[in-house]
């Protein structure tokens, strides 16, 4: 009998952590899957940083740092300097990218860092249990904006794509969602056009995953995909914001 | 020699931090141990300069100076400023140029010399310092002409070496007006 | 090339580093030791290596962790505001166990503070700063020769025990020229470092990081930790002790302040009164021993400390002397540094009182 799936050799035997329904395990194989199509994973480095993906260099068979909460575009820096012919890539989530490591993952990119990263973006924080994040909806009710989030109050929501496409270091970013096979594979071509976009040395690329995060929404996976759909896609569309002629 | 210290002071861009460099290295150049500590931060940016030197047969202590036994001064706040710090018995040096008083000083010995004049005969200010390099060379004996001489060439880029002469020359008239 | 060249304490670390084989120089701007990255950036990429102005002292030290992480010599300097900033990656590269290399040329503070010499940062470097049990090595050069040949070893230390180490200036010893005579060759010990992120070709993964939700396997980790830091004790504890064999008044003090005291030696000892002194030459580990064999030396009458600070250090000299002897302080803040007279007629009283 012809072996049809095969679990990929970029992830180790460890059992993952994540809630039912998280698109985290999704988010994790797509990358490992297309270091073993791409032949970099044993010259590829990852960072983990802080968040409920805080231990994934248990995940990843490739050799992986774990970085301080918002710092790891800054430690992938450090890496990358060390090993510049490697592939380098960082995972972080929204609360870490977008709002207490803003700084590193703007002069990252400004810099033209030759990194790949990896946005994980679900509208809250999941470890610490459900808090506004930068990325947090109007209206959405989290448990720091339990009456749902108000401009006047906590601002409006930063689209971090948007915002990284209009420096001139970032040279290919797209937003993608993790819902359904057809997006989950436009999502590994992003992936992998990420790593290709670093290995030929052109600068810092980006994927931003629009992903779910059924415990804290307090919605059943289903109805997270759905809840995706509807009120994350709107604020952030999906699309290539950077090197969208850029052939690799 | 033990612990000779020197403060060289005036305004940015007299050349003071360069002049205490050019004898640390004369006195290096000599044997010496040698420090040299400038003021830095937000006095520079206030337009005024010192630096301090110290010469030493053995391992100096401190770098920085409280009572000293020579002062440069090329402007008349660094004199009223530092003038009481000087040892009884040390020396003040200053460019009568540009300082037009005395100093309150009288346990000490006094060299008012016209460096700016000097220097500008010669066709660069920068040689004003030199001139007062010459003098406490020859009132102090901390350091010698040769030494100077090397340091010179040490110091300067290839380029510049064309000025070695005209520095020797400023040097000497402060030697000079010592003498007299 | 054996010849002793004048150069500024800053331009004397750089020079050292590289020479020392650090080939990764994350910074930022901060007087009084922005001289350091003026000199990486004119040598590094000569040297082969990266210089690398961060986007601000946190991103430096975490520029740090990774290129240390990837098996590269990696340093980052500053002084006191931004070595505040820093802490967060201090903690984390203990817990993580990498070796780094950070310069503090201190200036004076709290808060935004003055850019004079200082040495008010005596606590955050050697009991801390940053969060949880642990320990970096922490070196006081007192001459710009030391600064040059410390921070080389610095380097070797960092390596060997897998850790930080500092080298804890002030704005005096970086601002300031002196001779110095560099080696033909430096003594560099290279380690094979196996535990390095170089991709994992012919190996299981490696991985390099702090966090440990298992209880039991924290506090494993702790132990070991603790274990290395009590070995480093043992053999890393430096100190010079200058005439203290018939000392009356033993003066304790590092830095800039041994300098001064140096010159307060001789001219109280000129006055008939036998002064020596404890330089610690690492703060952490600290010379205990030393000051507690003294404190119990009969000829032995009282200690004075003098810290460009509030007295900070003078808690580890009570500790060491155990109320044995008398301690006695002397500090000045703000950046001033204390006069060697202010110093002498001290010890002249301190002399008369306890010989009452």
């Amino acid at each position: 009998m012809a072996i049809v799936f095969e679990k990929t050799k970029g992830l180790t035997d460890k059992p993952f952590h994540y809630c039912p329904g998280c698109t985290h395990g999704i988010i994790h194989r797509i990358i490992a899957e297309v270091m073993c199509e791409q032949d970099i994973l044993e010259n590829t480095i990852g960072v983990s940083s802080v968040g409920c993906t805080y231990n994934n260099y248990e995940y990843f068979a490739c050799d992986m740092a774990q970085a301080a909460h918002g710092r790891a575009p800054a430690v992938a820096t450090g890496i990358k300097r060390v090993h510049p012919d490697h592939t380098v890539f960082t995972y972080q989530g929204d609360g870490d990218l977008a709002s207490i490591g803003t700084a590193e993952i703007v002069h990252a990119a400004a810099r033209g860092e030759n990194i790949s990263v990896f946005f994980v973006n679900n509208a809250v924080y999941g470890m610490t249990s459900g808090q506004m994040a930068p990325t947090t909806l109007l209206g959405q009710v989290t448990t720091t904006s339990p009456f749902g989030r108000d401009s006047g109050l906590q601002g409006y929501p930063i689209n971090v794509s948007e915002m990284l496409a209009t420096l001139t270091g970032a040279v290919y970013i797209e937003r993608v969602m993790i819902t359904d096979f057809k997006n989950i594979q436009a999502a590994k071509r992003a992936v992998a056009k990420a790593f290709r976009v670093q290995k030929q040395g052109l600068g810092f690329s980006m994927v931003e995953f629009l992903s779910t995060c059924p415990t804290n929404w307090g919605k059943s996976p289903v109805e997270s995909i759905d809840w995706l759909k509807e009120n994350m896609v709107p604020q952030y569309p999906l699309g290539v914001f950077k090197g969208k002629d850029l052939e690799v | 020699m033990i612990d000779y210290s020197i403060i060289l002071a005036g305004f940015g861009g007299q050349g003071v931090l360069s002049a205490g460099k050019m004898l640390a290295e004369a006195a290096l150049i000599e044997g010496k141990e040698v420090s040299w500590f400038p003021s830095y931060g937000p006095e520079m940016r206030g337009g005024t300069a010192n630096c301090s030197v110290v010469i030493s047969d053995q391992v100096i202590g401190s770098p920085v100076i409280n009572d000293t036994d020579v002062l440069i001064a090329l402007n008349r706040p660094s004199l009223e400023k530092f003038e009481k710090q000087v040892k009884p018995g040390g020396i003040i040096i200053i460019d009568s140029s540009l300082v037009k008083t005395g100093t309150t000083r009288k346990d000490v010995r006094f060299f008012p010399i016209p460096s700016s004049e000097i220097a500008n005969e010669l066709g660069n200010m920068a040689y004003a310092t030199v001139v007062l390099l010459g003098c406490l060379s020859a009132a102090s004996g901390c350091f010698m002409r040769e030494a100077f001489e090397k340091a010179l060439y040490d110091v300067l880029p290839e380029r510049r070496h064309h000025m070695i002469p005209s520095n020797l020359d400023a040097f000497d008239q402060g030697v000079q007006l010592v003498k007299k | 090339m054996n010849k002793r060249i004048l150069m500024k304490g800053n331009e004397v670390i750089a020079e050292a580093a590289i020479r020392a084989g650090c080939r990764y120089y994350f910074g930022y701007p901060i007087t009084p030791q922005t001289e350091i990255m003026h000199y990486m950036a004119l040598t590094m990429n000569k040297a082969g290596g990266t210089f690398l102005q961060a986007e601000s002292e946190v991103a430096a030290i975490n520029m740090v962790y990774g290129a240390s992480a990837a098996g590269g010599r990696a340093m980052t300097s500053s002084s006191s505001p931004g070595i505040s900033l820093k802490q967060e990656g201090f903690s984390y590269i203990a817990g993580a166990e990498l070796p780094a290399v950070v310069v503090n040329i201190v200036r004076a503070g709290p808060g935004l503070g003055g850019i004079l010499p200082a040495q008010g940062d005596y606590f955050q470097a050697t009991k801390g700063g940053g969060h949880g049990d642990y320990r970096n090595i922490v070196i006081a050069p007192a001459s710009i020769q030391e600064l040059y040949e410390m921070t080389v070893e610095a380097f070797n230390l960092a390596d060997e025990y897998r850790m930080l180490v500092m080298i804890l200036g002030d704005g005096t010893l970086g601002q300031m020229m002196e001779p110095v005579l560099f080696r033909e060759e430096e003594p560099i010990v290279e380690s094979t470092k196996e535990w390095a992120l170089t991709g994992n070709k012919g190996r299981v993964h490696n991985s390099i990081q702090s966090i440990y939700i298992n209880p039991d396997d924290l506090e494993a980790k702790n132990n070991e930790l603790q274990a290395k830091y009590r070995a480093i004790e043992e053999k890393e504890t430096r100190f010079e002790a200058m005439e203290t064999d018939d000392a009356e008044v033993v003066i304790v003090a590092f830095g800039t302040c041994s300098r001064i005291c140096r010159n307060v030696i001789r001219q109280a000892r000129e006055q008939g009164v036998k002064v020596g002194m404890i330089r610690p030459i690492t703060l952490w580990p600290y010379p205990s021993e030393v000051i507690s064999e003294l404190a119990k030396d009969s000829s032995v009458k009282a200690f004075l400390d003098v810290e460009l600070n509030a007295g900070q250090m003078i808690e580890d000299v009570k500790l060491a002397v155990n109320g044995v002897k008398p301690v006695y302080f002397h500090g000045r803040t703000g950046g001033n540094l204390p006069s060697q007279k202010e110093i002498l007629d001290l010890i002249m009283n301190i002399h008369k009182e306890v010989n009452q």
